[in-house]
């Protein structure tokens, strides 16, 4: 592994197999939406809003949700390129603010971008941006870091180094997103809706790439995308997000066999159908989403729930195992025994 | 590892890999308009720089019996003027004034003002505020009153117009460089230089500067034209250049009470900055289409 | 002449200009009264060209168009002026992608809706804006006598969509056209989008062409499909044929993608490369060099298209071998 390994010097293990690699704690960011004739502050967007949440050493960790519901502004809280209101981030054992520099951080978790144009200084070279990082971070030997990175992820050094983003074509520059990612040897890759721009064909390749560099390298992910069939592929749990919060947590397996949340539900049931003979017949939901601006009292989702009772518009259900010691965690008056809903403990979803 | 491999074929790449600057050159060159200016820009500069080298007549000594000869005259190929200087040797030596009275502002303003809108539009937050609003104050005032009021404040000479000139041209410069730096801080890239520790001034240095640059560039050069007319300006109103210095808004003023006399005579330095601002202009516009990449 | 509300033939497109692109070659194409056609494909398979290309909205300088188009037997490629606009809006209309960008930001829903009607139908604006009213009504929006003076930017993306839908149908148009009308819409959106697009086809009756790279979407909407790639079509059938017995590799390949069914971290059979860039006519299978099944004579000639059924072709050497197979 290690004659093999185009990655030496990545930041050493500090709290064993067992501490998890991230822990996130009540993560807090609001907006402000500035407006009026002075330009003060007219409201708040509660784009993250309590998030809690852990990622094992190894695991790969799928967070989907619909458009405002925060998955983004999470993956930048977690590399800190947007300060958080309130909240903890623990990596490895260590706090951040705390034990933990932000520089430091950014040696442990790096982030590839949706939109792998945008997401390439268009002026530097394929090689150049590649090794941009590791330059600042003061790791040995960036070109040759970029180059056998760049081999890595299946582009040919002597064909590629010298070229600029604009001239290949947009798989092989997200290839080079990842690989910009990877030069800092970080443990944990955030994956922004990585894959979401890229054409189907090209999609599996990045996939089959991701699955690869993840077991030669030990990495572990955070994988964010509104494609429920691409996190089931890739993720080992699923975080749901709406409107800033969670609102389930599961191994994919035992959230794709049967879902807690009403929401979840409706975010599968609304999974176009592949079945010509067995096509969807009735929108799972109405309406769009609401506005993180004013988010609903309560549950924030009662406002489109057919279970919503009086109790879901006045108290915050919080996320809770469906049973003693289970993996798989929901925000729901309906799983809650003591909530006063009229449904709760029921079997009203299947 | 190889399995990787069986994923990627060998895909035609698009361009060959020559740079930015060679397809922005390739591009000047399909476009005869701006090749036309360029060259006409180029002949202003090179007399201007060599005007003492080319054996010309003294531009300061006049002939009180050769006054305001008609264009065509023998030996005055295009006459002369009120005080019976050659008005060709006048027009080029005027060059050299103009030229520097036009282009050291904008240079100094693209320096001055490119810095604080970088600045101001990387940072943002309160360090944008600041900036901004400062300049916003400058644009309260039409830029030809602005440039009278601060000359006229400190007095004609050739510093103070290039001084109040320069004042005059930060505002716009600042206001450019702000927005495309903000339009460039948004873009992912910059979050990824972000997110792998760079500090500020490194991600200014790599990932923003080239980016800007030549937007920024293009719209000071845009400038020219106006700060050459400008410039042209005070010196006809007797608040820049002094005579007998030979430049050509205060050569303008001077010839005006010939426009009975001589109307051409009189109109050829007014020619003189109608072509060079036009031609700086259009040079400028066909840089820009030339600077833009994606088509 | 043929009965069909669309008719095709030997369609090729090319953009002329510092590159040239071959976009659409020698596309064939039919579809009949009251149809919904998906036209399924990845980015720069000629999909959405063939879409402009029907409503004749591609920048005729730079554009080069031969073949025939018939659309209820009018001859498409040569209409002009007066009857051009007829065409559009009366005859065809088109649902884009972005709806925030297809509606002008400073009329209200209401008055856009209507000023089409006055325009194609000649009526006065009362009657007009009844129409834009009970549009709103068919498309499902709540409250549709407020929603009536509401400007675009007051309503969300589904509800924008759901407009831009009213005012492509507010003419009874007998052809829709819809370039990707879900894509930039949130899944719990999309599925309504593509219910209610369902519903009206029937309710209207007309021909619908669905494009988009979704194959989910796809067999939601769509009772036939074409396969696009490299500007041609490279399968064509019935929904349930091309879903549950595709012919051609690259229809395999992009279900395969589709990831509904793959076993979680097994290796993933992805297609191989990246699509043409199609700077010259293809001369041969345009799929040959991504092709796990290509041989000598695939990268020779263009492929053979068989019609294994009526209305069914699939344009590969393989198309029979695959039956035999299984």
């Amino acid at each position: 592994m290690s004659v093999t390994n185009p990655l030496p010097d990545g930041l050493a293990d500090k709290g064993g197999p067992a501490q998890p690699l991230l822990i996130v704690r009540n993560l807090q960011k609001y907006f402000p939406v500035r407006g009026g004739i002075l330009g003060g502050k007219k409201a708040l967007v509660q784009a993250v809003d309590g998030v809690s949440f852990e990622v094992k050493k190894g695991e790969t960790l799928g967070i989907v949700g619909e458009s405002g519901c925060g998955k983004s502004t999470t993956a930048r809280l977690l590399i800190g390129l947007i300060d958080k209101d309130k909240g903890e981030i623990i990596y490895d054992g260590q706090d951040l603010g705390g034990t933990l520099s932000l520089r430091d951080l950014r040696r442990g978790v790096q982030m590839v971008f949706q939109d792998s144009y945008a997401s390439l200084n268009p002026r530097l070279t394929i090689e150049e941006s590649i090794a941009f990082g590791a330059r600042i971070q003061g790791l040995s030997d960036p070109v040759g870091r970029a180059r056998r990175l760049m081999e890595r992820v299946g582009l040919a050094p002597d064909r590629f180094a010298q070229r600029y983003p604009h001239e290949v074509s947009g798989g092989q520059r997200q290839r080079i997103n990842i690989a910009r990612a990877l030069a800092m040897s970080p443990r944990l890759v955030v994956l922004d809706e990585a894959v979401s721009a890229l054409d189907k064909s090209v999609e599996a390749q990045v996939l089959n790439l991701l699955a690869d560099l993840r077991a030669e390298f030990g990495l572990t992910y955070i994988f964010i995308s509104h494609d429920l069939n691409v996190v089931r592929y890739i993720s080992d749990r699923i975080l749901v997000m709406y409107l800033g919060e969670v609102v389930e947590i599961a191994p994919v397996d035992q959230i794709w066999s049967s879902q807690a949340h009403p929401y979840t539900r409706s975010l599968f049931s609304a999974m176009p159908s592949m079945d010509p003979d067995n096509r969807t017949m009735e929108p799972p939901l109405a309406g769009d989403p609401p506005n993180p601006i004013n988010p609903p009292s309560g549950c924030r989702f009662h406002t489109r729930c057919r279970f919503a009772e009086t109790v879901c518009k006045a108290k915050v259900p919080t996320l809770r195992p469906l049973s003693v010691g289970s993996e798989h965690l929901a925000a729901c008056h309906l799983h809650d025994l003591g909530s006063g809903h009229s449904k709760a403990g029921k079997d009203v979803l299947a | 590892m190889a399995a990787v491999d069986t994923d990627i074929l060998e895909e035609p790449v698009t361009e060959s890999g020559k740079g930015y600057w060679s397809g922005v050159g390739a591009r000047l060159m399909r476009d005869p308009v701006t090749l036309i200016c360029m060259a006409v820009i180029l002949l202003l500069i090179l007399s201007a720089i060599f005007a003492p080298y080319l054996g010309l007549a003294d531009p300061y000594k006049g002939s009180m019996i050769a006054r305001l000869k008609p264009i065509g005259t023998p030996g005055h190929i295009l006459g002369t003027d009120e005080q019976g200087r050659d008005m060709l040797v006048r027009l080029i030596y005027g060059g050299r004034l103009t030229l520097f009275i036009g282009l050291t502002p904008v240079v100094l303003a693209f320096f001055i003002g490119g810095t604080l809108g970088i600045v101001a539009g990387y940072a943002g937050g309160w360090v944008n505020t600041v900036i901004m609003r400062t300049v916003d104050v400058f644009f309260a005032f039409p830029s030809v009153l602005l440039a009278i009021a601060i000359s006229g404040a400190l007095g004609a000479g050739i510093v103070n117009s290039l001084v109040s000139l320069t004042i005059v041209f930060i505002p716009p410069i600042t206001r450019v460089s702000e927005a495309v730096t903000s339009g460039v801080r948004a873009l992912d890239y910059i979050d990824a230089a972000r997110a792998s520790g760079a500090n500020a001034l490194t991600v200014i240095r790599v990932h923003v500067i080239g980016n800007v640059l030549s937007p920024i560039f293009v719209y000071a050069t845009s400038l020219t034209s106006v700060c050459m007319i400008l410039a042209a300006g005070l010196s006809f109103l007797g608040i820049g250049v002094r005579p007998p210095e030979p430049e050509w808004g205060l050569m303008l003023n001077t010839l005006r009470s010939a426009i009975y006399v001589n109307p051409w005579l009189s109109a050829l330095p007014g020619m003189m900055i109608f072509v060079t601002s036009l031609c700086l202009n259009l040079l400028s516009d066909g840089v820009r289409s030339a600077m833009n990449v994606r088509d | 002449m043929t009965g069909n509300l669309v008719d095709i033939r030997n369609l090729n497109v090319r953009f002329t200009g510092a590159r040239t692109v071959h976009a659409i070659n020698d596309l064939t194409l039919t579809l009949k009264q009251g149809e919904t056609l998906a036209l399924l494909g990845e980015s720069g398979s000629g999909k959405s060209v063939t879409l402009k290309t029907l409503l004749r909205l591609l920048p005729p300088k730079r554009t080069q168009i031969d073949g025939e188009i018939e659309v209820n037997g009018v001859d498409v490629l040569t209409l002009s002026g007066k009857k051009l606009q007829a065409y559009r809006g009366e005859e065809v209309s088109m649902v884009f992608q972005e709806p925030g960008l297809a509606l002008d930001p400073v009329y209200t829903v209401g008055d856009q809706i209507a000023e089409s009607v006055m325009r194609h139908k000649g009526v006065r604006k009362e009657e007009a804006l009844s129409t834009a009213l009970d549009m709103l009504r068919r498309v499902r929006i709540p409250s549709p006598e407020r929603r009536l003076r509401n400007y675009p930017h007051e309503l969300s993306g589904g509800m924008l969509q759901r407009v831009m839908i009213a005012l492509a149908l507010a003419c009874r148009p007998r052809l829709l056209l819809a370039d990707e009308p879900t894509t930039a819409l949130d899944a719990t959106v999309q599925i309504q989008i593509l219910l209610l697009l369902r519903d009206l086809q029937r309710e209207f009756g007309m021909g619908v062409i669905f494009v988009t790279h979704d194959i989910g979407v796809a067999v939601e909407v769509s009772e036939r499909i074409a396969v696009m790639y490299a500007g041609q079509i490279v399968e064509e059938g019935t929904t349930r044929e091309v879903i549950k017995d595709p012919r051609h590799p690259y229809t395999r390949g992009l279900l395969a993608a589709n990831l509904h069914d793959a076993a979680r971290g097994a290796r993933l059979n992805a297609i191989p490369g990246a699509p043409p860039s199609l700077d010259t006519r293809p001369d041969a299978c345009s799929f040959a060099p991504r092709c796990p099944l290509a041989e000598p004579a695939c990268r020779a000639a263009l492929p053979p298209v068989h019609v294994p059924s009526d209305r069914r072709r699939v344009a590969c050497i393989h198309a029979n071998a695959f039956v035999a197979a299984e």
